[in-house]
């Protein structure tokens, strides 16, 4: 439950996300540079901190120097020390405009992505999630590239750096340093491989308690309902005891690899204080450069230490760019002929779907061999269990995806010629919960014609039966809506829809439950509108209420990925798709 | 801060691990101090060429320094973390007592997942509060006063140095750090909302704006929204990154002024030469006891946010108050009489004069449209609110008199989108009566027309349900959510809206299997709906219109 920091597949996620943002982003690199320079910089700043330091220690103790003889060594350690604290302000905000720039470019990517290459491939409950790491991601972000980059980048220079000084110097404690540093990144790697297995059989125990605090907060009211949610207030603090006792398990385990490795800085550090006490006393070493090797010694660790702690910040922040990245990668699912054919109109000629197959990325298909006439003018009602592929076809016809079999043609022309945003504007669609967007409810109405005069929009509002609605708002079609405004019922915003495509006036029109939130007086009015829509167009409407078929001409349904025309009327039919409903309709009247 | 103290005073740490591990804590810091001290020492002492004999003290402290440091550390991050854990337990514990009484009837706009993410996410970031909001402060003072003592012990005017740059760098940096995250989180907070509500916008809408031809038009938004955040965030980033560099300039400074100090005290013979090496890095390394308030500090809103999410919830009044000598509840008829309820004040009524009764034995159908009020009547009949107006009885007596557990056990509401534990189907179906036998559960689920379905599964009652229910369809769910009302031996039963993820043909079937559930000798059933499949199944068809009820 806690965080990602325990759980072993993320770290290994997030390891392959961190290579891939570096390949993918220029503003990436751009701040990987910029860290590399700073990063050169405060390895210089510690090795003149450092031996400013010591000649200054030494020549007053050996030396005998006064104060007043040391003031111009004291001012240029001040400044050195100065610069190194400009230096550390410069990974934190060069880290966060970094952060900022690399999100903004994921961000602009993935809203082109998601308008113009694979236009309605997220489902509702995700969006949310993902809206939030396109935007708050960038917090996570910027603890990766202001603190966990900046230690990766100065864990790699500055040990080597400190070596190269120190060897011509003391080469006894540089041997000890050049042991004890690369012993660090192997004991992690050591002590990790001996405690995966363990991690992950515990972390499986974690997830599965905290599934259970998820069920009883989420299950609360079937709870109470059936009198056991005080027994379960137990039931929690016995959950939480063993959650914290198996997290304290993975913890022992976890920190271990932090404790090798502050033994390991540690004894170095005191290794070479011994070393270079020794080598002084025996007199082979100056007290100048031993001190200098004694400050530097650990700062060879420190870069190390601080890239363990900060290793959360990193995974943290790769989930983010995960989820992203996780969308970016569908393929694009429609792609602009090179030589486009102007777009056929539905009202001159049939369109036809020819043996169309579907299927979803992994999935059993959803259409094996759909086959389909529309003539122009054609009120055509698509019935079929939920689950069905009608929406799906619908997609197909909005060329929000192609066929992976068949085709769909109209006047001879197969539509994949067709530029898809050309052809689109053939037609008026109405999903099964049209999107409210933020803005008033005549943007919204306007939303495929922003330039429509405001009469028209008057119109299609009440043809669309939203009169009622818009009279009991104060402001009328002004009144704000979506994100930040008023928010409106299914009904409302499936009414909204209708009023686009009435705006819209498009030859072919596609509707996707029309009906579906509304309650029977309201049904019987938006039925009307629908028939009143239809009329002079090429219009296919999914349904799976009665009310809705009423006005077609015909009625097909979608069975196991196929068309079947059941014979009959569409009243008859009626009788054949619902029969438990019709009889139950005799016992009471709307 | 309010309510992180509120949070402390419902879950305290223990005072005696919060001791041992600012202990812990403290003598880690101390023993990197000495490391480097006992090192400077060690090695200005050895250059004076004594005995190596002379230096063999020194040595071994510095290794005792280094060995202690570490095992000292790893001791006090499993003692802070063991800390939290225990407190947030209980705090988790704390927050579903009050969590109870408040579902469903007393948490008006929270939904599900939201009280989710305050009892799983915000109560598990509250470990910050524990973790770097109470100990890294004891930890500085007490650290920070050790280092000062030892310098004391070597120079008293070097204490006077070091307490004075320890105290700046422990006040300067936390309230740096936190202004600018402050500063950012003011300033950036309005774009964030806007531009997040856009890309969320296209993540929904993507389809639509791409029929529309307004893709374009969304991209230009996003991107100009996406502009003007970040050139917020450019300008605030170096206001974020003062706060970084201000501990490191500090302790270079310290050193500084330091030497300045120790210098003219060797000079005069106050201090010996000796130990000038070891003053100074006796200051490099104190700074390790105030270098994590900064974060600290940074993450304290974070955790007070989350803190006041928690209060929010734990402070909200019931919306059903006990009674004090509750009475126990009889056999008889559910009784709505001239019931009014409405939200609020002022708001309109939802139910607005309910005349209802329900005998045992017999099968009501209660129809409706979608916001009539129908779940609100079905959640006063189980008393998990009371109305406004009006009186509800069961057998004469009003439920105002009765404990809601004992209403609840009389009355058993199937709620609206039941919700299926994650675990076998015997248990989901047990929770309807505890201690049910395996018969009575097949029993149940026959009767709601599982029983195909529970003979085709391999492993029958045994199997799991997935995740909230994930492996079993709508359908399924709500079936078996009826098999615990069949379970249940209550003498009503109130299913809200039992069939809304069935097809028609499934839908009608239920309603009738439901409507049979009612027996002379059994319960009477409340089903609530907006079905209008089975109804001849039913003893009589009521409507709910304009917040009254009309004949069918």
């Amino acid at each position: 439950m806690s965080s990602s920091r325990q759980d072993p597949e993320a770290r290994v996620r997030a390891r392959a996300t961190q290579r891939r943002l570096g390949k993918a982003s220029r503003a990436a690199r751009a701040q990987l540079a910029a860290t590399v320079v700073l990063g050169c910089l405060a390895t210089a700043l510690i090795i003149a901190q450092a031996t400013l330091l010591a000649h200054i220690v030494v020549d007053a103790f050996l030396g005998g120097a006064s104060l007043s003889a040391l003031v111009p060594q004291l001012a240029w350690l001040l400044a050195v020390s100065l610069a190194r604290g400009t230096v550390d302000l410069g990974f934190e905000a060069t880290g966060r405009i970094g952060a900022s720039r690399v999100m903004a470019e994921l961000r602009s990517r993935l809203v082109r992505h998601l308008l113009k290459e694979r236009p309605g491939a997220l489902s509702g409950e995700r969006s949310g999630a993902l809206a939030a790491a396109t935007v708050q991601g960038v917090d996570a972000l910027e603890a990766y590239y202001a603190r966990y980059m900046p230690q990766a980048v100065l864990a790699a220079l500055t040990p080597l750096a400190i070596l190269a000084w120190a060897v011509p110097r003391d080469w006894e404690a540089a041997a000890i340093l050049a042991v004890t540093a690369p012993l660090v990144p192997v004991f992690m790697v050591l002590i990790g491989r001996l405690a995966e297995g363990a991690t992950r059989r515990r972390w499986q125990r974690l997830s599965r308690l905290s599934a259970r605090f998820f069920d009883l907060v989420g299950g609360l009211e079937t709870l109470r309902a059936n009198g056991r949610a005080e027994a379960q207030a137990d039931s929690i603090a016995a959950a939480g005891e063993s959650y914290r006792r198996e997290t304290m398990a993975t913890l022992r385990v976890g920190f271990l690899s932090a404790l090798v490795l502050e033994l390991l800085a540690m004894i170095g550090v005191a290794l070479v204080a011994a070393t270079v006490g020794i080598q002084l006393a025996e007199g082979s070493l100056g007290l100048t450069a031993g001190l200098t090797v004694l400050i530097l010694a650990p700062e060879v660790y420190m870069p190390l230490r601080r890239l363990g702690s900060e290793f959360h910040a990193g995974a943290d922040a790769m989930a983010a760019a995960e989820a992203i990245f996780e969308v970016l990668d569908r393929p694009v699912a429609v792609s602009a002929p090179a030589d486009p054919i102007p777009a056929p109109d539905p009202l001159d000629a049939p369109l036809l779907l020819e043996g169309v197959e579907f299927s979803h990325a992994g999935r059993e298909p959803v259409l094996r061999g759909v086959d389909l006439r529309l003539a122009p003018g054609e009120t055509v009602a698509l019935v079929g269990p939920s689950g069905g592929g009608k929406s799906t076809l619908l997609s197909l016809l909005l060329r929000l995806a192609e066929p992976d079999a068949g085709a769909i043609r109209c006047g001879g022309v197969d539509l994949r010629d067709v530029d898809p945003e050309a052809w689109r504007r053939r037609v008026a669609w109405v999903p099964q919960r049209p999107t409210i967007f933020a803005g008033t409810i005549a943007d919204n109405i306007a939303l495929g014609r922003p330039d429509a005069p405001r009469s028209e929009i008057e119109d299609a509002a009440l043809d669309a039966m939203l009169g009622p609605v818009v009279g009991s708002l104060s402001e009328g079609l002004d009144t704000r809506v979506g994100d930040g405004g008023r928010r409106l019922s299914a009904g409302q915003a499936q009414r909204i829809g209708l009023a686009r495509a009435f705006l819209l006036d498009a030859p072919l029109l596609l509707l996707d439950e029309p009906t579906a939130h509304l309650d029977a007086g309201t049904e019987r009015e938006v039925v009307a509108a629908v028939e009143h829509l239809a009329a002079g167009r090429t219009a296919l409407i999914v349904a799976h209420r009665e009310a809705a078929v009423r006005g077609a001409d015909r009625v097909v349904e979608l069975r196991d990925g196929r068309i079947t025309t059941p014979d009959g009327s569409p009243s008859d039919l009626l009788g054949h798709i619902w029969p438990k409903r019709s009889e139950g309709l005799g016992g009471v009247t709307a | 801060m309010r309510p992180l103290r509120e949070i402390l005073a419902v879950a305290p740490p223990s005072r005696r691990r919060l001791a041992l591990s600012v202990a812990l804590g403290a003598g880690a810091v101390l023993a990197a101090v000495g490391l480097l001290t006992t090192s400077g020492y060690l090695i200005s002492r050895a250059a004076q060429r004594p005995e190596i004999l002379a230096l063999g003290v020194a040595i071994v402290g510095v290794r005792f320094f280094g060995i202690s440091r570490a095992l000292l550390r790893y001791a006090e991050r499993l003692v802070s973390h063991d800390l939290a854990f225990r407190a947030l337990t209980d705090l988790r514990s704390h927050l579903f007592r009050r969590l109870v009484p408040l579902v469903p009837a007393g948490l008006p706009g929270l939904g599900r997942g939201e009280l989710l993410g305050r009892f799983v996410g915000d109560v598990d970031s509250l470990q910050d509060l524990y973790l770097r909001g109470l100990m890294p402060p004891a930890v500085a003072v007490v650290a920070g006063a050790g280092a000062i003592v030892v310098a004391f012990l070597i120079l008293p005017v070097a204490a006077l140095v070091l307490a004075l740059s320890l105290l700046a760098a422990g006040v300067l940096v936390p309230l740096v750090t936190r202004a600018a995250n402050r500063r950012a989180g003011r300033r950036q907070g309005a774009a964030r909302a806007e531009l997040t509500g856009q890309v969320l916008e296209v993540a929904t809408g993507s389809a639509e704006l791409a029929v529309a031809g307004r893709a374009d038009d969304w991209i230009a938004r996003a991107d100009a929204s996406g502009a003007r955040l970040a050139e917020l965030q450019r300008s605030d980033a170096v206001a974020g990154g003062l706060a970084a560099g201000l501990l490191t300039a500090i302790a270079g400074a310290a050193v500084v002024v330091m030497l300045a100090v120790a210098i003219p005290a060797v000079d005069s013979g106050v201090l010996a030469g000796v130990m000038l090496a070891a003053l100074a890095l006796l200051a490099m390394a104190s700074f390790e006891a105030v270098a994590p308030l900064g974060v600290a500090a940074a993450g304290i809103d974070a955790c007070a946010t989350a803190a006041g999410r928690i209060e929010a919830v734990i402070d909200r009044e019931p919306p059903v108050a006990e009674p004090a000598r509750p009475l126990t509840p009889r056999r008889g008829v559910l009784r709505f009489d001239r019931v009014r309820f409405r939200y609020e004040e002022d708001a309109p009524w939802v139910l607005d004069g309910v005349d209802l009764a329900l005998s045992p034995g017999r099968a009501v159908a209660l129809l409706g449209p979608s916001g009539a009020g129908k779940s609100t009547l079905a959640e006063l009949a189980v008393r998990f609110r009371d109305p406004t107006l009006g009186r509800i009885e069961l057998a004469g007596v009003p439920l105002a008199a009765m404990a809601g557990d004992d209403v609840r056990a009389a009355v058993r509401l199937a709620p609206q989108d039941a919700y299926l534990f994650t675990s076998t189907l015997r248990d989901n179906v047990a929770l309807g009566r505890s201690g049910a036998g395996d018969a009575a559960i097949c029993e149940a689920l026959e009767a709601v027309g599982l029983g195909p379905w529970l003979d085709s599964l391999p492993d029958g009652l045994d199997t799991e349900v997935g995740e909230a229910g994930a492996k079993v369809s709508g359908g399924q769910r709500q079936r078996i959510a009826a098999a615990r009302g069949f379970l249940a031996a209550a003498d009503f039963l109130v299913f809200d809206e039992p069939t809304a993820h069935l097809d028609p043909a499934g839908a009608a079937d239920l309603q009738r299997r439901i409507a049979n559930l009612a027996a002379d000798d059994g319960p009477g059933v409340l089903v609530i709906t907006h079905e209008r499949a089975a109804l001849d199944a039913f003893d009589e068809v009521l409507e709910l219109r304009a917040g009254r009820i009309v004949t069918g």
